[in-house]
C-alpha cells in the first residue's frame, strides 16, 4: 500500500533547519532560486558560493546530502531541451560532432551557457527539496497564507493535500485491479488497440471522478456534523522572533550581495 | 516503488534555471491575474460546500494523472486533465483546481520549479482550462448537444489544450534564449501525439460520467444542461470559439520572425546543405515566403501571418454563423 509516508518527501527531524519558521524558509528558498536565476552564465565563483551555502544548510538539516543530491536529478531530463545551446550559441569552436551527413560545431560560449543552466537548475531543485524535506506541508501552507495567498486557494490546497494520498491510493488500487485482469504472454500486449486502451483508462478516470465526488460529499457532511459553517479558522500568525528576523535579513542580504557583486565585478 | 514524476506529462513542467527572470516574472503576472479573476468569479458563488469539493477534485486530477496506458515502446500515455476539469467543473473552478494541482506538484514533488511555477500554472492550468471551457462549451452548444458532438468536442478541446500548453512552454523557453528551431518542432511533435491520448481519455471519461451520474454533470457544468444546450449561441460565445483559436495563432505569428530570425543549429546546417528552400517550398504558396511583396524583415512576416489568420478567422466565423442559423431553425 502506497501511503503518504512513502510518497511525501517530508523527512521528520529536530534539526535547526526543521525548527526554523516556515515563513523564513519559504522566503529564503524563493530568494535563493531568484538569485540563481539572476546570475549570468559563467559566474562559476558565485555559483560555487551559492552551492556551498546550500550544502551547509543541508548538513545542518541532517536529511543527508546524498538524498538531496540524488533526488535533485529529477529535473535533469529537461536539460535535453537546452543541449542545443552548445551548438547554437556563437563562439570559439571547441569540438565537432559528426551527425550523419552534418557536422555540429560546439562553441565555448555555448558550452558555458549549457553548463550554467544545468547547474543552476540542479541547485534550484536542491533548494526546493530542502524546503520540502524539512518543512511539513501544513507549515508551507501556513507560510503561503502569511505571504498573502488568497484564503480560498490555501483552503483548497490544504484539502487537496489531505486527500491527495487517499486518491493516489485509490488510483493505485485501480491500476492493480487492471493488472490482475490483464494476463500477458511474453512478446504480446494484452488488451486491444491503443484507442481501446485509452478508452479503458478514460473510464477509470471517470470512475475515479465519480468516487472523488462522492467522497467530497461525505467529507462535507462529516464536516457539517462537526459544526463547519464555511469558515476555516486558523490560529493567528505569530510574529517572527528577533532571531528569525535576523536570519531572514542576513540571508536575503547575502543573496542580494552575491548577485550585485557579479554584476559590478 | 513507482514514483509520480516519471508519469507526468513529458517536458511540460519547466524546472527552475531554464527561464530567464523577465520571462518567468511576466508569466507570474499573467497567472496571478488569471487566478485572481478565478478567485473572484468562484468566490461570488462559493458556498461552504465547494471548498472540500474543489480540494478533492484537485487530488482527483493529481491521482488521475497516474492512470496510464502503454502506448509504444515502453512509453505510456496519460492525462493532463485541464480540459476535462473545465468540461466537468466549469472554467473558473477548473482554473483554481488545476492551479492547485500544478502548485502541489512543484511544492511537494519538485515537478517544475518555483520561479517557473507561474509559467507552469499558466500553461497547464490556465490555458488548458480556458480552452476547454471557452472553446469546448460553445462548440458543444453549436452542435446541439448531440452525443457525437460531445465526443468530437471533448476530443478536439483536449487535444488543443495539450498542444497549446506545449506551444506556450516552447514559447517561454525560446523567449529565454533556447533555440527555436529545435524547441518548437521537438515539443510540438511529441505533444501532437500526447494530445491524441489526452483526447481519447477525456472523451471516455466524459462519456462515463455522463452515463453513470448525469445528475452530477448537469449540476456542476451547467452548460451540459439540456436547456442550455438548446439555447442558441450568442455572439460572445462565437467570439470565444474563434477568438480562442485566433489568440494562439496570433501568438505563433508574432513568434514566427523570432523563430527564423537568426539561423541556428539545425537550420544553419540545413542552409549549408542548401535544402532549406526545397524543404519549405510547398508551405508558402499563398503568401510567398510568409512575407508581403514590397516589405522586408520581421514586420512583413508578422503582418503576413496576421493577415492569413484574419482570413481563417473570417472563414470560421462565417461558418459558425451559418451553423447557428441552422440550429435555430431546428429548435
Amino acid at each position: 500500500m502506497l501511503s503518504s509516508s512513502t510518497l511525501d518527501r517530508y523527512i521528520a527531524g529536530q534539526s535547526p533547519v526543521h525548527l526554523l519558521d516556515a515563513r523564513v524558509k519559504l522566503s529564503l528558498t524563493l530568494a535563493y532560486i531568484l538569485a540563481l536565476a539572476l546570475l549570468p552564465s559563467g559566474a562559476w565563483l558565485v555559483m560555487g558560493l551559492c552551492a556551498a551555502m546550500l550544502w551547509v544548510a543541508v548538513r545542518w538539516s541532517q536529511v543527508g546530502l546524498r538524498t538531496i543530491l540524488l533526488r535533485a536529478f529529477v529535473a535533469l531530463p529537461f536539460a535535453l531541451v537546452a543541449v542545443t545551446l552548445v551548438f547554437s550559441v556563437p563562439g570559439q569552436p571547441v569540438f565537432r560532432l559528426p551527425l550523419g551527413p552534418w557536422v555540429l560545431t560546439a562553441s565555448d560560449a555555448g558550452l558555458v551557457r549549457f553548463a550554467s543552466i544545468v547547474f543552476k537548475s540542479w541547485l534550484s531543485v536542491q533548494a526546493a527539496l530542502l524546503l520540502t524535506a524539512t518543512t511539513h506541508f501544513t507549515q508551507v501552507l501556513y507560510a503561503l497564507r502569511a505571504l498573502r495567498l488568497p484564503t480560498v486557494l490555501v483552503a483548497i490546497l490544504s484539502f487537496a493535500y489531505r486527500y491527495l494520498f487517499v486518491m493516489i491510493d485509490e488510483a493505485q488500487r485501480m491500476l492493480r485491479a487492471r493488472e490482475c485482469r490483464s494476463a500477458e504472454t511474453p512478446g504480446q500486449h494484452s488488451g486491444g488497440s491503443i484507442v481501446w486502451r485509452a478508452r479503458v483508462v478514460g473510464q477509470m478516470v471517470g470512475t475515479l471522478f465519480v468516487r472523488s465526488y462522492e467522497r467530497s460529499e461525505r467529507i462535507y457532511l462529516a464536516m457539517l456534523a462537526r459544526g463547519f459553517t464555511g469558515e476555516l479558522r486558523t490560529l493567528n500568525p505569530r510574529s517572527l522572533t528577533q532571531r528569525e528576523q535576523g536570519i531572514l535579513i542576513i540571508g536575503l542580504a547575502t543573496l542580494a550581495g552575491l548577485v550585485l557583486m557579479t554584476y559590478l565585478a | 516503488m513507482m514514483s509520480t514524476h516519471l508519469l507526468l506529462p513529458l517536458g511540460l513542467h519547466i524546472p527552475d534555471g531554464f527561464l530567464t527572470v523577465p520571462v518567468a516574472l511576466a508569466w507570474w503576472v499573467l497567472t496571478v491575474i488569471a487566478v485572481g479573476v478565478a478567485v473572484r468569479k468562484v468566490g461570488a458563488s462559493l458556498n461552504e460546500r465547494q471548498i472540500p469539493l474543489m480540494g478533492v477534485m484537485a487530488a482527483f486530477i493529481f491521482a488521475a494523472q497516474m492512470l496510464n496506458f502503454p502506448v509504444l515502446g515502453g512509453t505510456s500515455g496519460h492525462l493532463l486533465g485541464g480540459a476535462l476539469a473545465a468540461l466537468l467543473l466549469g472554467p473558473w473552478a477548473a482554473v483554481l483546481v488545476m492551479a492547485c494541482v500544478v502548485a502541489l506538484q512543484a511544492l511537494l514533488f519538485q515537478d517544475g520549479g518555483l520561479l517557473a511555477l507561474g509559467a507552469n500554472i499558466f500553461n497547464m492550468g490556465v490555458a488548458t482550462t480556458l480552452i476547454g471551457a471557452f472553446v469546448g462549451a460553445p462548440l458543444l452548444r453549436l452542435l446541439g448537444g448531440q452525443r457525437w458532438g460531445l465526443v468530437l468536442v471533448g476530443f478536439a478541446t483536449a487535444w488543443l489544450s495539450v498542444v497549446a500548453a506545449a506551444l506556450l512552454t516552447s514559447m517561454q523557453l525560446v523567449l529565454s534564449g533556447l533555440s527555436a528551431a529545435v524547441v518548437f518542432p521537438a515539443m510540438l511533435f511529441v505533444h501532437l501525439f500526447i494530445g491524441v491520448g489526452e483526447g481519447l481519455i477525456t472523451v471516455a471519461a466524459l462519456g462515463f460520467v455522463l452515463t453513470t451520474r448525469p445528475d452530477l454533470v448537469t449540476t456542476m457544468a451547467s452548460y451540459l444542461n439540456p436547456a442550455t444546450l438548446q439555447r442558441p449561441l450568442n455572439r460572445r460565445s462565437i467570439l470565444g470559439v474563434t477568438g480562442g483559436g485566433l489568440m494562439f495563432a496570433v501568438g505563433a505569428a508574432l513568434l514566427s520572425p523570432l523563430a527564423s530570425g537568426d539561423p541556428d543549429g539545425l537550420e544553419r546546417v540545413a542552409e549549408d546543405q542548401g535544402f532549406i528552400d526545397r524543404a519549405l517550398d510547398p508551405f508558402f504558396n499563398l503568401l510567398p515566403d510568409y512575407t508581403l511583396p514590397g516589405l522586408d524583415g520581421p514586420i512583413s512576416t508578422i503582418i503576413a501571418g496576421v493577415l492569413g489568420l484574419l482570413i481563417v478567422f473570417g472563414l470560421v466565423y462565417g461558418l459558425t454563423l451559418l451553423l447557428r442559423g441552422r440550429n435555430q431553425e431546428r429548435a
